[in-house]
């Protein structure tokens, strides 16, 4: 073997990127299908018109969304491209105002406030709706969005970040949307704590 | 000089004035957690941790480019090609950045529409600058890629180091165009997201820098060119065969396919394997030349670069890299433990390497050393390690308080934030981090005076 002739390990190096690299192209295409709204792993849009819950799942071995029976966002049910522009203005708002640099989606992103996969599910708002005064979930959502620094409980602050009440909607839309994604079982645990109590 | 090598200053000083504001930024992120109602209502924490990631990232882009335009015209002998065009967007890039900064601070945020991301912040981690300025950031890097790649072209003289370093900026570049999309979706967001992120820092970067440290072992030890190269082409077989599918890590618990689990998993769990490489390359290089060095400063950083790339990248990845681990330390400060440690090691201390010996070279110093430099030296990878021990304190009491007992809820998050663990890491930290400062301060100080405090200096070389 050549193993002292520079040539030998870039022949090495430039067959080892071109297989990696068509593998990853490949492995790519599989996953843009499974992530895809209505694919494997990620619910259509209109899933905000159902109920969704998590649960730990025995065959698979960890959390699963489970969704199940019809349970419309602001007790109104959307059509497909109804739903389709709450996400799309949605994920504007979340652009926009950088929640990302504070918050965590799926895990990632700023380690500041908490993460928001299953904020939609979060125990939390049962408190939040005494504070706010309101009666549903989504009322209660909306109305901490809006003015966070107002309805805080806890020493760190959400700061007021100018939303809309629209915006706040479509917030709360894509929230519950993003729940219903099979994240592989992150986060593990999700509120059985306040279960068990 | 080449004129080329003169706008290499200009980079360098700019990478470095850039350094000084990402580490003002970064300590103003960390006292948000020790004292939460700092500047509320005025600036909040998204936009000083904004500043502080986006600002490493452009210095550190800043310092492989000037790296690159300082020692290319050597290994070409002669002019870069379009050399006055790169002059005039050096300009360019840096206004672009002092506006980008000033509207980040004074705007903040925009409206829920398309003109917000494209004059005031995309708001998607690491490339939260506004669309024009991703514009201008794709089309300095095109000419800067076109000086490269022009250069070899006129003068046909390709030698193995620059065939690397023109192959690999073209990924470089066309990764960049994922900073532009905003899709709905958020699991393909950030499936594309990754690419960038991963496939820089784990793959293009770690070729980048490997280029840039081949060329610095020659300047600095000698090593022969065949050397240098043989374990150039070793590298970037090792890297980027086990860091394209290691890109996997990054796909747990997005929405991907459960394949990734195991995919990512495996192929990550090697990617140390070529850190640990470059150490023994940069280890045994400094041996056989008794580590005889008229450079002890870019000597030291180079040795900083090639253990803490192997340590913050390898070992501190490989921590959290297996699924079994990742489920609890994911996104954690755990996280940000090793995202310190590893571009501290792997980029930062590669840049100040450079520097050194850019400086040899200007001020045609026979002999780089002092005292300051050892100062500066420990302060800044005293204060970070610091951090990094900090960071992981809390990034394990956060893991098990509020992933793995907690299950991620508010509450969880709350009992984990105020975990007495947690709080001290976050005090500790930021004390370290005032320590980092410190030796910010005497890096710039001796930057700007090492070789001119000639007397010293003179005797020092002639006793040696
Ligand atoms: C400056 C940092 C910051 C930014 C930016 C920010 N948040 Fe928050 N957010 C927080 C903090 C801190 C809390 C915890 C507040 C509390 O407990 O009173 C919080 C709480 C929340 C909650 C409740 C979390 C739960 O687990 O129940 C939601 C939902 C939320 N934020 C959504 C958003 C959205 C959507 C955005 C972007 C439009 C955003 N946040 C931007 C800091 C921020
Ligand atoms: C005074 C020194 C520094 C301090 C106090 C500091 C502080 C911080 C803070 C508070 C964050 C936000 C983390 C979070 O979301 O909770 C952060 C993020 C980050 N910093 Fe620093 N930092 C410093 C220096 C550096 C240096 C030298 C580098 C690299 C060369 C660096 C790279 C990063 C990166 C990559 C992130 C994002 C990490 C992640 O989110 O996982 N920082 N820093
Ligand atoms: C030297 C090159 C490297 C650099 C600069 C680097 C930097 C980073 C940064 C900044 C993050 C946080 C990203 C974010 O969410 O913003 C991160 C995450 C991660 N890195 Fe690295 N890294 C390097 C090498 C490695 C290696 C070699 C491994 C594995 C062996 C690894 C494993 C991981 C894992 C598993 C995560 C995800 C953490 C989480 O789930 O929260 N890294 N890296
Ligand atoms: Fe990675």
């Amino acid at each position: 073997m050549h193993v002292d002739d520079p040539a030998f390990w870039r022949a090495g190096a430039i067959s080892t990127v071109s297989i990696m690299s068509v593998v990853l192209v490949m492995l790519t295409i599989d996953s843009l299908a499974a992530i895809s709204p209505g694919g494997s792993n990620v619910p259509l849009y209109t899933v905000i018109n159902q109920h969704i819950d998590y649960k730990f799942d025995d065959k698979r071995g960890n959390d699963m969304p489970v969704i199940r029976g019809a349970e419309p966002l602001f007790g109104k049910a959307v059509d497909a491209a109804a739903a389709e522009a709450l996400i799309d203005k949605g994920k504007m708002v979340i652009q926009s105002r950088s929640c990302i640099d504070c918050h965590t989606f799926f895990g990632n992103g700023a380690y500041y406030a908490p993460d928001l996969t299953k904020a939609w599910l979060d125990p939390a708002w049962e408190t939040w709706k005494i504070i706010t005064g309101t009666k549903t979930r989504e009322d209660a959502m909306v109305k901490f969005l809006m003015h966070p620094d107002k309805y805080r409980i806890w020493t760190r602050a959400m700061p007021n970040l100018d939303i809309t009440q629209q915006e706040a909607e479509a917030l709360v839309a894509y929230l519950k949307w993003m729940s219903a994604v099979d994240t592989n079982g992150f986060p593990a645990n999700f509120g059985r704590m306040q279960q068990k109590q | 000089m080449y004129r080329s090598q003169k706008l290499a200053l200009k980079y360098l000083t700019a990478a470095i004035t850039l350094f000084g504001i990402m580490t003002v930024a970064g300590l103003m992120s960390a006292y948000y957690y020790i004292n939460p109602d700092f500047l509320f209502g005025i600036l909040h924490f998204n936009i000083a941790k904004i500043l502080h990631i986006d600002t490493m990232i452009i210095w550190l882009l800043m310092g492989f480019m000037g790296a690159i335009y300082w020692f290319l015209p050597e290994e070409f002998g002669r002019e870069l090609v379009g050399i006055k065009l790169a002059e005039i967007l050096f300009y360019v890039f840096f206004g672009a950045v002092v506006v980008v900064a000033v509207v980040f601070i004074v705007v903040q945020y925009g409206n829920s529409d398309e003109t917000a991301l494209w004059f005031i912040n995309q708001g998607r981690k690491y490339v939260e600058a506004p669309r024009w300025a991703a514009i201008g950031v794709v089309v300095v890097m095109a000419v800067f890629a076109y000086n490269v790649i022009g250069t070899a072209y006129v003068t046909g003289k390709v030698s193995g180091i620059t065939a690397v370093l023109m192959v690999d900026l073209v990924p470089l570049l066309v990764l960049y165009l994922d900073a532009f999309p905003a899709i709905s979706n958020m699991s393909a967001d950030l499936f594309w997201w990754w690419w960038l992120v991963h496939l820089w820092v784990e793959a293009t970067w770690e070729v980048l820098i490997g280029c840039i440290m081949a060329w610095s072992l020659m300047q600095l030890l000698g090593t022969s060119r065949r050397i240098v190269e043989t374990w150039l082409y070793i590298e970037v077989a090792l890297v980027l065969g086990t860091g394209i599918l290691g890109l996997g890590h990054h796909y747990f618990w997005i929405g991907a396919p459960s394949y990734w689990l195991t995919i990512g998993g495996l192929f990550s769990a090697f990617e140390p394997l070529p850190l640990l490489g470059m150490v023994v390359h940069a280890v045994y290089d400094a041996g056989t030349h008794h580590m005889k060095t008229t450079n002890r400063p870019a000597f030291y950083w180079l040795m900083a670069e090639a253990f803490g790339n192997f340590l913050g990248g390898g070992v501190w990845g490989f921590m959290m890299t297996l699924p079994q681990v990742n489920l609890y330390a994911h996104g954690t400060q755990w996280t940000v433990s090793h995202g310190h440690f590893a571009f501290w090691g792997a980029y930062a201390c590669g840049v100040l390497s450079v520097i050194y010996l850019v400086i040899q070279k200007l001020r045609s110093l026979t002999q780089v050393d002092g005292a300051l430099w050892k100062w500066s030296f420990a302060a800044l990878n005293l204060g970070l390690v610091g951090m990094v021990g900090a960071l992981l304190v809390s990034g394990f009491a956060q893991a098990f308080i509020e992933r793995a007992i907690g299950g991620s809820t508010h509450d969880a998050f709350i009992a984990g934030q105020s975990s007495p663990w947690f709080v001290e890491g976050m005090v500790t930290r930021f004390i370290f981090g005032l320590m980092f400062a410190a030796g910010y301060v005497a890096l710039v100080w001796d930057l700007l005076t090492i070789g001119k405090r000639a007397p010293v200096l003179a005797t020092a070389g002639a006793a040696e």
